[in-house]
């Protein structure tokens, strides 16, 4: 998995609630396999018409070109587990997801992908998209060692789980964690199912 | 040990294998679904060549991609080869599959309990967000990504940081016609779609004490669209009831054991909550919903929102982007809102409780509007045709159809048109969900039937004796 340390981000300030991963990428595109890239698929719906034109939808931006991080308000990623969602922001090369919440499931893809869902306050939200929208160029800074956020002049500190912050500054594999605990998880098995034999399907 | 735990304490305390320092827990998992979309892990597994660490807990079900029409032929080629891939899996890897072609196959949520693979104090994984339904018979159950869903593949086993733990007691009884998919909307329009974000939420009171299981499935099922990272309720007489004699479920003296075992997961008297919540159940009238969230949910008898009331602009804004999506005029009643079809189905509402419900409301009456009935499983099919209710949905103009995902995500080609109103008893009302530029209005099985005898959104307490 790739390091997160720091990220000098042109950034998209998406002014959204509710961004569930239906949004992040419709369905109809999840049985296609992945050495395609999914970047394509990436709010397909909001950016694309139905003759696939382009609805000018803010990622598509000549100003937004190149954008790394994106900005949203509350609950972003809510909904289903696809985890094709955070595969379509990285194909995108979208690094960075700046929000006040995270939906569970998409928080835990996205750190297992090496990608930030960094959490900041509803009112620092309202203050970095104002600011990238007054930017002339709409480029912030996320430093994950200080968990801080640069924008313009102004900084604000942003939160995230401590293991999942070392985990995505070490670039760390959860299975190579795991494989550690063999013999922990046989004698494990072997104790529950001696205590609950009923547990194994009947 | 000693001190008072929650029944997510109790569930919790006996799937932890080893807790790190930094307080991340490997926990083992007693039951692994997999299904169409699970692909993603499988190359996972391929790409490190390894084999399955538990193929005897690992169950698999063809339910997102499946047809719902003259099965087993799938026209598409590319969603043809989603439910041969899964196939291809479990034949590779040696786990049960429930096929296609399978007379036990269905939705997943569906399957797991009705086979009895659903048990008190297990823990359930599946890469499928409404996982959480399965927290109904007392089991840990949650959606996972697909890494973890490989993770789980090579190891059986899950690193997870505890939850907080959140308890919503509603008391009282719900009125007459109304579901457990009332009160769930009535949950997530009270706290939010993220109002239970990062909590192992638990319901009890008198309210779901008198649900029955399928009830009890449905309203732990909606629990993730209010973010909670599970949902569960004690077992307790309905469950016990409900398990005996399934066909994967513990049979005779080994039931007997187990049931003794279940009586005990249950919240002790002063076991502490992160949070507590009471809410009542005589309050609620019938709810749909109006907008893009299933936190967009308002009484029957309602106007829909109008940004131009609301102080604040960001919600304003957000107001007036679902308005414009769904279609919709600011202030307009909910019931003169008309609807262009109707869906009976999805791990939410589809379970034989649910098109009982919907066939009461829709027998001798004839449907204003097109519409799909899709089974939550083959079984609750088969025993819908022995109690005659796929007559009831045909005669009133219904298609009576096989079960699977279907038109609650679209996968399989079930799709509402754009721009087309669909009265839904499925659990997402997000843009697109049943269709690019679908608009869903969700509500219980009950208020579908009324919406599809009307073709508007209905108050099914004005339509009884109509």
């Amino acid at each position: 998995m790739e390091r997160f340390t720091r990220l000098d981000a042109l950034a998209c300030p998406l002014g959204l609630a509710n961004v569930d991963t239906d949004q992040l990428i419709p369905a109809r595109f999840m049985s296609r396999p992945r050495s395609e890239g999914y970047g394509r698929f990436l709010l397909h719906d909001l950016r694309f018409g139905p003759e696939g034109e382009v609805l000018g939808f803010a990622l598509d931006a000549p100003r937004h070109a190149g954008t790394t991080a994106i900005v949203a308000r509350r609950n972003f990623g809510t909904g289903s587990s696809r985890e094709a969602a955070v595969y379509a922001l990285w194909d995108f090369g979208i690094r960075c997801v700046i929000a006040p919440s995270f939906g569970d499931i998409f928080a835990s893809n996205a750190v297992k992908n090496g990608l930030l869902p960094a959490q900041v306050s509803p009112d620092d939200a309202e203050s970095i998209l104002a600011l990238l929208d007054a930017a002339e160029v709409p480029r912030l800074v996320v430093d994950l060692e200080s968990l801080r956020i640069a924008a313009g002049s102004r900084s604000f500190p942003f939160a995230i789980d401590a293991v999942r912050r070392l985990q995505l500054l070490n670039g760390w594999d959860d299975l190579d964690l795991t494989r550690r605990h063999i013999d922990e998880i046989a004698a494990y098995r072997a104790r529950r199912v001696a205590e609950a034999p009923w547990i194994l399907p009947g | 040990m000693g001190q008072a735990r929650t029944l997510f304490d109790k569930v919790w305390d006996s799937h932890v294998i080893v807790t790190r320092e930094d307080g991340e827990s490997l926990l083992w998992v007693d039951r692994h679904f997999v299904h169409e979309g699970s692909h993603h892990a499988f190359r996972q597994v391929d790409a490190r060549s390894m084999a399955l660490a538990e193929p005897g807990l690992t169950f698999g079900v063809a339910d997102h991609y499946v047809p719902t029409r003259n099965r087993p032929a799938i026209g598409n080629p590319e969603i043809a080869g989603m439910v041969e891939r899964l196939s291809a899996n479990a034949a590779r890897h040696g786990f049960r599959l429930f096929g296609l072609e399978d007379p036990d196959q269905g939705i997943v949520h569906v399957v797991g309990p009705e086979q009895g693979l659903t048990l008190p104090g297990l823990l359930v994984v599946c890469g499928d967000s409404h996982t959480s339904t399965h927290g109904a018979m007392g089991a840990y159950a949650f959606g996972i990504g697909a890494s973890e869903v490989a993770h789980v593949l090579m190891t059986q086993t899950l690193w997870q940081r505890k939850p907080k733990r959140m308890r919503i007691r509603i008391g009282g009884a719900l009125a007459p016609g109304l579901s457990a998919k009332d009160l769930a909307l009535h949950v997530i329009r009270t706290i939010g779609a993220d109002g239970a974000r990062g909590h192992a939420l638990e319901y009890a009171g008198e309210a779901i004490s008198a649900l029955s299981m399928e009830g009890r499935l449905t309203l732990c099922n909606m629990s993730i669209e209010a973010g909670a990272r599970c949902a569960m309720v004690a077992p307790d007489a309905v469950t016990f009831a409900y398990l005996r004699g399934r066909p994967l479920a513990p049979q005779g003296e080994a039931f007997e054991r187990a049931e003794a075992a279940w009586r005990g997961l249950a919240s002790d008297p002063d076991a502490e909550f992160d949070r507590d919540i009471a809410l009542d159940a005589a309050a609620i009238v019938p709810l749909v919903t109006w907008g893009v969230s299933p936190e967009d949910a308002l009484p029957i008898d309602a106007r829909v929102p109008d940004p131009a009331e609301e102080a604040d602009p960001a919600r304003a804004a957000y107001l007036q982007q679902a308005l414009d999506y769904m279609g919709l005029k600011a202030g307009m009643r909910l019931e003169d809102v008309t609807v262009d079809r109707v869906f009976i189905g999805s791990c939410t509402n589809a379970r034989i409780e649910d098109l009982r419900a919907a066939a009461s409301v829709l027998i001798g009456r004839k449907a204003a509007v097109p519409g799909l009935v899709s089974p939550g499983s083959s079984r609750v099919k088969a025993q819908a045709e022995r109690e005659g209710l796929d007559r009831i949905f045909r005669e009133a103009g219904l298609e009576w159809a096989d079960s699977g995902c279907s038109m609650c995500v679209g996968m399989n080609g079930d799709l509402v048109g754009a721009g087309e109103r669909c009265a839904s008893t499925t659990n997402r009302n997000f843009r697109g969900r049943q269709g690019k530029d679908a608009r869903t209005h969700l509500m219980s099985p009950a208020m579908v039937a009324a919406a599809a005898v009307t073709g508007r959104l209905t108050d099914l307490r004005k339509l009884a004796g109509g």
